[in-house]
């Protein structure tokens, strides 16, 4: 290895491992904080990192009977749970239709899914409340009120899915059909079957956007801690609650919905990885 | 895409062309058909029934039936306030009990309902028409109807696209077009604070909305809707080409010929995407607060006497906000351009080596070109994306510092859509909400088109290959 190379190697090195600390740095100071005890050493975020005695404080409050985080949590893994199920099936079925059949409007209605996209989401809001009330599903009802708008309009966010479905070639299809298989059957047996990175990572990403619906779950659940998700619960503890007291709550509480999702997107990151770039090449 | 290279004014002439078609159709299906299907134009199904084509005959003379009963029953008495959208709000009878009058909320909704039921039932009356002149054609030709089996398997089969969009497409119409088409409406009425139904009503008021949105007085939306408009841009081409360029110098670091452990690098910054955004940014937002962390230490080193105005001042809160979001969107982009990178040819790198070119003149005359090339639509959807990003405006600065100088509650970070929701949510203006989501709808529209048919890879597809 030449002289220069080293260098310049000896200098990315540099530059990555700042970068890195850069992008844990939060990561750390989040994990520290948890550990400071909202008794002993009270307020917001204080001017030091290292807790001065380390505690379980926030995490015995996440646990006890005054706190409802457990209800929260368990109200955001089912609505997560159910809208991955839901969006999964509506996303593939829409991706077979537009992926494999020739249809009177196909391209009409693939233009006009487009173009509703480019309405900003939240413009609905109040009419989708209205719309939910009406059936009983707000406040009280609002978890199912909020799984079905999670999946209810998922059928647009196909191209990832489509794009994936048209690499496959299309001889496997008449081959099977000549064979005397019918479409449903095909699209069962045979091309579920070889689109299991999509389909994991349709899932993946469907199953992490609950965990962050703060605009919807909050406007649905006004008012009704029982239904609240942990990010309207977690949000209203920094924003409109006690912040100073509940802050580090706050962390401790983040790290217990951080962890295991950031374990399972590890464990799929190659899907991820994969899904993501195909979309983007694919536009 | 050919098509859409045909002038327009071709496109709306062959719509009515083939609408007249369809008509002279209809006409001659019933001149020439047997009773059968005379009868069928009223009572829909009847032919196919006696033709023993039991599906589809009961499923057409429900949907008949279903659509007088909703239109009787339900459709018909909200349709005829549509130009009102009622009289009577409630109120009290001289007996002191309550009365209800109209709601105009839901005089709109179900109008709007039942116009688009009477057009999706003209198509299905077509579709009746059109089935008994098949069934008619068949059997003049001596050929067999298909059974009830084999109508209920070609929905497995020839007929599987309906089976499979049924379901997302009344997904989509119930929970995106009808409560679009409603908002529409909305940004041609008063609906706002003072006009909640049903305790008040609210009505039409033609383009009041859109005159108050553009008008410069002090009580005009104009001046502040310019601000939010322009900060929403600049925004947006920062976030947008910031992230991109410094995302694709970390991919590049990373596959550096040498470097070691690429993949924990790589996990290292994916962490970002895997937390959710709501504990990370607004963990962040926090640091950066009067009393948070980057604030305590600058002070504890005697770096600065008083706290920085992160949030306060508006220049530092809106260059910190695009710094942050580099935080957010590199990682994503160093994923995307890690394969692509590895996807150029080494041997252009070879020859340029040969030629004696640098480092920075290969990335400005190969490594560039090829990607933005490659990821032209991305980066046009990546910045549509940021035009509507609302989470990270929210959850670091919540769209403040707030300004004396704005109306509408709007603060100096707030995007077109952090205005919005706070016009929706705090301010209950809903017809100014309207009127600004379409707004956004045109800006994002706008864009998309105009740069959709420069870009390079759409223009000469095979430029790359």
């Amino acid at each position: 290895m030449s002289k220069r190379a080293k260098i310049g190697n000896t200098i990315t090195y540099i530059i990555l491992i700042l970068v890195s600390i850069v992008w844990l740095f939060p990561f750390v100071c989040l994990i520290l904080q948890s550990f400071r005890s909202y008794i002993t050493e009270p307020g917001g975020q204080v001017n030091y990192l290292l807790p001065k005695t380390f505690s379980l404080d926030s995490y015995k409050f996440l646990f006890s009977e005054e706190c409802q985080f457990f209800k929260w949590y368990g109200n955001t893994l089912i609505i997560a749970v159910c809208v991955t199920i839901m969006q999964t099936i509506f996303v593939l079925m829409v991706s077979y239709a537009l992926s494999r059949m020739r249809f009177k409007g196909r391209e009409l209605l693939m233009r006009f899914w487009l173009i509703l996209g480019m309405f900003p989401g939240f413009l609905t809001m109040i009419c989708l409340y209205f719309l939910l009330k009406q059936f009983g599903l707000t406040q009280a009802g609002a978890i199912p009120g909020l799984i079905l708008i999670g999946f209810a309009s998922s059928g647009m966010g196909y191209y990832v899915c489509k794009g994936y479905f048209d690499t496959i070639p299309k001889s496997l299809d008449e081959a099977a059909r000549i064979d005397g298989a019918n479409r449903f059957q095909v699209f069962t047996i045979m091309l579920i079957p070889l689109s299991k990175p999509i389909i994991i990572y349709t899932a993946l990403v469907a199953f992490m956007a609950p965990w962050c619906d703060y605009i919807f779950a909050s406007y649905i659940a006004f008012g009704y801690s029982d239904s609240y998700n942990v990010a309207v619960a977690m949000y209203r503890w920094v924003m409109t609650n006690d912040y100073q007291g509940y802050f580090t709550r706050f962390c401790a509480g983040g790290l217990l919905v951080a962890v295991p999702i950031t374990i399972l997107f590890m464990c799929l990151q190659k899907y991820y990885v994969e899904g993501v770039t195909g979309g983007a090449v694919k536009g | 895409m050919s098509k859409e290279n045909q002038p327009s004014g071709n496109k709306i002439a062959g719509f009515f062309k083939a609408f007249g078609a369809d008509l002279a159709d209809i006409g001659t299906t019933f001149v020439e058909g047997n009773w059968m299907t005379k009868v069928s134009f009223l009572i829909m199904g009847f032919g196919p029934l006696l033709r023993k084509q039991f599906v589809r005959g009961i499923a057409l003379l429900l949907t008949e039936i279903v659509f007088i009963y909703y239109m009787v029953s339900f459709g018909a008495g909200y349709l005829k306030d549509i130009t009102t959208l009622g009289t009577q709000g409630r109120g009290f009878n001289p007996d002191g009990t309550v009365s209800y009058g109209d709601n105009s909320f839901f005089i709109l909704l179900y109008s709007i309902l039942s116009i688009i039921i009477v057009f999706a039932f003209l198509l299905v009356w077509r579709i009746n028409v059109r089935q008994n002149k098949n069934a008619e054609k068949l059997l003049a030709e001596g050929k067999k109807l298909p059974t009830v089996k084999q109508d209920l398997l070609s929905l497995l089969d020839e007929h599987f696209d309906k089976t499979l969009l049924a379901l997302p497409f009344m997904g989509v119409f119930i929970f995106i077009v009808l409560p679009i088409i409603f908002m529409v409406c909305v940004a041609f009425t008063n609906y706002d604070a003072q006009h909640q139904a049903p305790a008040q009503l609210f009505t039409w008021v033609g383009l009041d909305n859109f005159k108050n949105l553009f008008s410069m007085g002090s009580t005009g939306f104009g001046s502040t809707f310019l601000t939010v408009l322009a900060w929403t841009i600049v925004w947006a081409f920062f976030a947008t080409f910031l992230n991109y360029f410094l995302g694709m110098v970390v991919a590049m670091l990373i596959n550096k010929k040498g470097i070691k452990f690429k993949k924990l690098w790589r996990t290292i910054l994916v962490m970002t995407i895997a937390v959710p955004q709501f504990v990370s940014l607004l963990y962040i937002g926090k640091m950066f607060a009067a009393d948070g962390l980057v604030n305590g230490y600058l002070m504890r080193w005697g770096w600065i006497d008083q706290a920085i105005p992160f949030w306060t001042d508006p220049t530092i809160a809106k260059v910190l906000i695009i710094i942050l979001n580099c935080w957010v969107g590199i990682p994503y982009i160093m994923l995307i351009c890690t394969g692509l990178l590895m996807n150029i040819p080494a041997d252009l790198y070879e020859s340029a080596r040969i030629d004696g070119a640098n480092a920075f003149q290969m990335f400005r005359k190969i490594t560039l070109p090829y990607m933005l090339f490659v990821t032209g639509p991305f980066l046009l959807t990546q910045f549509t994306g940021n035009l509507n990003n609302f989470n990270i405006i929210y959850l670091l600065s919540g769209g403040g510092p707030k300004s004396m100088k704005l109306t509408g509650g709007a603060g100096h970070t707030d995007l077109l859509v952090t205005w919005l929701y706070k016009l929706t949510l705090t301010n209950t203006d809903y017809k100014m909400a309207a009127v600004l989501g379409i707004m956004v709808f045109l800006v994002t529209a706008v864009i998309s088109l105009v740069v959709y048919n420069i870009l390079p890879s759409v223009k000469d597809e095979e430029g790359f290959q």
